[in-house]
């Protein structure tokens, strides 16, 4: 099936400043995206849950405080959907699993938080592959996401019912969270802009952990501008976070219109393959930037490639620790037997999909005593290697350039049965994940059946700045049916 | 029968005394409502992440400097393994790069035991097994205190320096003072803020190669930590005397019918599958932490041992006297009395008889002399020194003097201690040598015994006003000597 543009769709920027200034209600704003919401939820199923009541008193809220002369933020009235892995006060937290039954979080994630107080209006939780272990969303306990491009196919994962809602215009914002490419894979499959900050630029708290050392919250939008926007409200130091670094969120937008003149961008020949659709979009933007005045290089960084089997280690690994408290003990789901132990394994057993089962045991075999160094070690080591290849690299360049995935979306079913296939998904978004770096992948160009190919633009720790100018530059130089809102 | 050598290393947990958890701003308190002190991250819910108390780092250091390790640059670890106490179903501790390494202990009685290293851990929560006399097999079911759950711990694992369960337990018995001393700890076994394990093996007696050891748990007090070795050191000797063999394992001490019970062997042991807890970043012991970690410590009670027995000519002839003096130091500082001996001989008095009057007529009422004016003190010994006052009469003085204040000699005084002249001294002792002829001659013949009936006679005869040491004079002219 063949998507449309969506009507009338303004970005974020343009409805903050409409209901700042009074021009629009917050309601009204809201009203609309519920409606789109409900016109297109049974194709699509974006969401775990809409929370209706709560978004109307926030935007009920939003519009008193215009009335009153305050200033409701710069996100003023923004409906914002939030992945499902985001703890939320009393609104179910499923991470599209059956062993969160029925938890209610007492405590709102940092990011939550932060958005409400920048006066953006949440209206649900977004479904995801369970615990973000995936990359097309085929692996939610709830169903699959569809990408709005072609129902038929899948809007990539993990953070697959984010980037739907956004690309099929349901909202103008939504929050993912990115492990090896969650943010960034979807965001391509769907023809939207993703952006994976910085590792400790957005903090943690409240984010359900699948892999500690990788998670990061990062914004989906239809524009360059709006995830700058976005992000530099999210960002900034957390004390609740260990890992948030100590510095004040980063100033996006000042530069954005700077251009790329003089920036030397590198395209990393190990991600181009011949003959693909989008490794050809690569080249095409490296020559549009080179045409706004950028130096373009080509660059071989071999070592990128051991970032893959790096990540199938180390993230598993993580994740197998961070979901054993997931016992039946306090809270979610509870299979009861004669014993704790007996209550354990029928409450795991029962509560986790596939895929989830098939990580915790790969990670918990390479924590294993005499495996620990074979299999965790050497991962580590390998991580190692491709930070201190990057930083070669980032000597010779200012950002790189990659495809943001090997293919374009593809119909459901076609990469469940194969893990090895699946996993590739990520071969080009992990090792900026291993590394900690920024990355963002921006809407570039259509393939030959219509679907979207997003290019990937990588920069250095806290690069989000330069990275974000270039992806401006890209946006500017894309074709506009290239990217969201489309109607289904 | 071969001789054998006990072997014993301990690991002993200590909950600091902080006011709040590790991770969270929750109270660290025992003996509240069960599950009141609990918070999103110390319940280990989904998406909440630890953050450091630094006041814990400050103490974990201090101890560590306490037991004369060396502090380094160092990571938490994940422990993992199920249990329904530990909300996170891991437990962050230091594994392979602790906080603190390579000290050591030193014991009254001079003797070292080295330790190998004091890391940072949290604790887990409490479960109480309802039905079935409390046992986990037969119980109806099980509940869970949380309010435990991320309480700091500082586990303390000694070398297996220690050969008895008499040195065992004076090496708890002075940790603990050092964890006091430190203000690291309250110190209360019972309410377990102080959680001891043991590890023990025996050897034959010159063997260089450690024997297998088992671990004891349970140990719950200073008493049955040296029983429970006694009793692991009998079974292991029995064991290896018919022929059988040591087996690793983790072994609990029953109080109920005194012996060790195998919990479970080396092989049906937990792996934990450590790795660095990506949660935290590294703890480094910069000279910011350092100072704020020493600041307002005290010197630790071998230190002060050291210091009062210095106040002796012959220091380190002291550690070794069997007058009693060692013990006398060991009690003074036990109970903080040693500034109080300090200052009265920094103000005269005689340090044998400061030391002697602190270990024991001070040390009946602690409180009291810990806020008796030195000063008083050394007056009041000096009054003794010069015979002004006998023993018994400055005892006396010093009861009031702790019990009141005040001027000593206004009490002496005032309790008509007067002092006995020398001319009344002398015709008692001729009375009682008259008195005694017998005694006397034994005594004369070099019989010392009978100095003490004499002596004893005098005392009487002067209703406890001569002076011990002017009449010990008095004989000794009369002797000749």
């Amino acid at each position: 099936m063949t998507a449309s543009p969506a009507p009338g769709f303004d970005s974020l920027a343009v409805i903050a400043a409409s209901i700042r200034t009074g021009e629009r209600s917050a309601r009204a704003v809201l009203s609309s995206s519920l409606e789109r919401v409900r016109e297109l939820e049974g194709d699509l199923h974006c969401f775990n849950e809409v929370t209706i009541e709560a978004a109307e008193a926030d935007a009920d809220a939003v519009d008193q405080m215009v009335r009153s002369g305050i200033d409701p933020g710069p996100l003023a009235g923004v409906p914002v959907a939030l992945k499902d892995n985001m703890c939320t006060v009393g609104i179910p937290t499923t991470c599209s699993s059956k062993i969160l039954e029925g938890w209610l979080p007492p405590y709102d994630a940092t990011v939550v938080s932060r958005l409400r107080e920048a006066g953006a209006v949440a209206i649900g939780k977004t479904n995801l592959d369970e615990f973000a272990m995936g990359s097309s969303t085929e692996n939610s306990a709830f169903g699959p996401t569809r990408n709005p491009w072609d129902t038929g196919r899948v809007p990539g994962g993990s953070s697959g019912g984010s980037a739907s809602a956004v690309a099929s215009g349901m909202v103008p914002l939504a929050l993912g969270s990115d492990t090896g490419g969650s943010i960034r894979q979807p965001a391509a499959l769907c023809g939207i802009v993703g952006v994976k900050p910085t590792y400790g630029v957005v903090s943690r708290y409240g984010l359900i952990a699948f892999a500690s050392s990788l998670d990061q919250i990062g914004p989906f939008t239809t524009t360059v501008a709006d995830a700058a926007l976005a992000l530099e409200v999210i960002a900034g130091h957390d004390p609740m976070d260990s890992t948030s670094l100590d510095r004040p969120a980063p100033s996006l937008l000042a530069s954005l219109g700077e251009g790329v003149s003089g920036l030397r961008i590198g395209i990393v020949e190990d991600f181009i393959t011949e003959g693909s659709e989008c490794s050809d979009a690569v080249l095409a933007a490296a020559a549009a930037l080179a045409a706004a005045g950028a130096k373009l290089d080509q660059v071989k960084i071999p070592e990128l490639l051991l970032g893959l089997p790096a990540y199938y280690v180390i993230a598993p690994a993580e994740a197998s620790s961070n979901l054993s408290r997931y016992d039946g003990v306090r809270y979610g789901l509870r299979v009861d037997g004669p014993d704790t132990e007996t209550m354990n394994s029928r409450t795991r057993g029962q509560g986790f999909g596939p895929e989830v089962k098939r990580r915790i045991m790969m990670g918990t075999y390479a924590l294993s005593a005499g495996y620990y160094d074979a299999y965790y070690g050497q991962a580590q080591k390998a991580r190692t290697l491709v930070i201190r290849a990057f930083e070669a690299a980032y000597r010779d360049f200012d950002v790189l350039l990659t495809p943001t995935t090997p293919s374009v979306a593809f119909p459901f079913g076609s990469k469940v049965d194969d893990p090895i296939e699946m996993y590739m998904c990520d071969l080009c978004s992990i090792p900026s994940s291993l590394a900690g770096h920024p990355a963002a992948s921006v809407p570039f160009a259509l393939s030959p059946q219509g679907l979207p190919i997003g290019v990937q633009v990588l920069a250095p720790a806290l690069g989000e700045a330069v990275m974000m100018r270039v992806a401006a530059s890209l946006e500017a130089a894309a074709p506009r049916e290239a990217r969201g809102p489309v109607t289904p | 029968m071969t001789e054998y050598e006990t072997v014993v290393g301990l690991e002993v947990h200590c909950e600091l005394a902080t006011a709040t958890k590790l991770f969270c701003g929750c109270r660290n308190a025992f003996g509240d409502e069960p599950n009141t002190n609990i918070c999103p991250v110390c319940l280990g819910l989904p998406g909440s992440l630890p953050v450091i108390n630094r006041r814990a780092v400050e103490l974990a250091l201090r101890i560590g400097s306490a037991l004369n390790c060396s502090a380094k640059r160092s990571i938490f670890h994940r422990k993992n393994y199920f249990y329904p106490d530990m909300p996170k179903d891991y437990q962050i501790s230091q594994y392979d790069e602790p906080i603190n390494v390579d000290g050591f202990l030193e014991l009254p009685d001079g003797s070292r035991v080295g330790v190998e290293r004091a890391h940072m851990e949290e604790d887990t929560g409490k479960t109480t097994h309802v039905g079935g006399g409390g046992r986990i097999h037969e119980a109806g079911y099980s509940l869970v205190d949380y309010n435990r759950a991320g309480v700091p711990l500082v586990e303390i694992v000694s070398r297996p320096d220690i050969r008895s369960a008499a040195q065992a337990r004076a090496y708890v018995d002075e940790l603990r003072s050092i964890l006091v001393a430190a203000g690291a700890s309250d110190g209360r076994m019972e309410e377990g803020s102080l959680r001891v394990d043991a590890n023990v093996s025996v050897r034959p007696l010159g063997a260089t190669e450690f024997g297998t050891r088992c671990e004891v748990k349970n140990l719950n007090s200073l008493r049955s930590l040296e029983r429970a070795i006694d009793h692991e050191v009998e079974r292991q000797i029995a064991l290896l005397e018919s022929g059988g063999r040591i087996a690793q394992e983790t072994r609990h001490w029953d109080e109920g019918d005194s012996s060790t019970h195998s919990m479970r062997s080396k092989e049906e042991a937990n792996d934990y599958r450590y790795f660095p807890e990506p949660d935290l970043t590294p703890l480094v012991p910069d000279a910011a932490l350092l100072a704020a970690a020493a600041d307002g410590v005290g010197p630790m009670p071998a230190e002060r041992r050291h210091r009062l027995s210095e106040l002796f000519a012959a220091g380190s002839e002291l550690a070794t006297r069997r007058d009693g003096s060692t013990d006398q130091v060991v009690t003074v500082v036990e109970l903080g009395l040693d500034e109080l001996v300090h200052g009265a001989v920094a103000a005269g008095a005689d340090p044998r008889l400061a030391l002697a009057r602190a270990a024991n007529e001070a040390a009946a009422s602690p409180q009291a002399a810990k806020n008796l004016d030195p000063a008083a003190f050394a007056a009041l010994l000096k009054m003794e020194s010069s015979g002004q006052l006998s023993a018994t009469q400055s005892k006396q003085v010093l009861a009031e003097l702790m019990d009141q204040g005040g001027d000593p000699a206004e009490i002496a005084g005032r309790l008509g201690f007067e002092r006995m002249d020398t001319s009344a001294l002398e015709s008692i002792v001729d009375e009682v040598i008259a008195a005694n002829p017998e005694e006397w001659q034994r005594l004369r013949d070099g019989d010392e015994k009978v100095a003490q009936f004499l002596f004893g006679q005098v005392m009487k005869a002067s209703r406890g006003k001569a002076n011990g040491k002017l009449v010990a004079e008095a004989f000794a002219s009369r002797r000749g000597d």
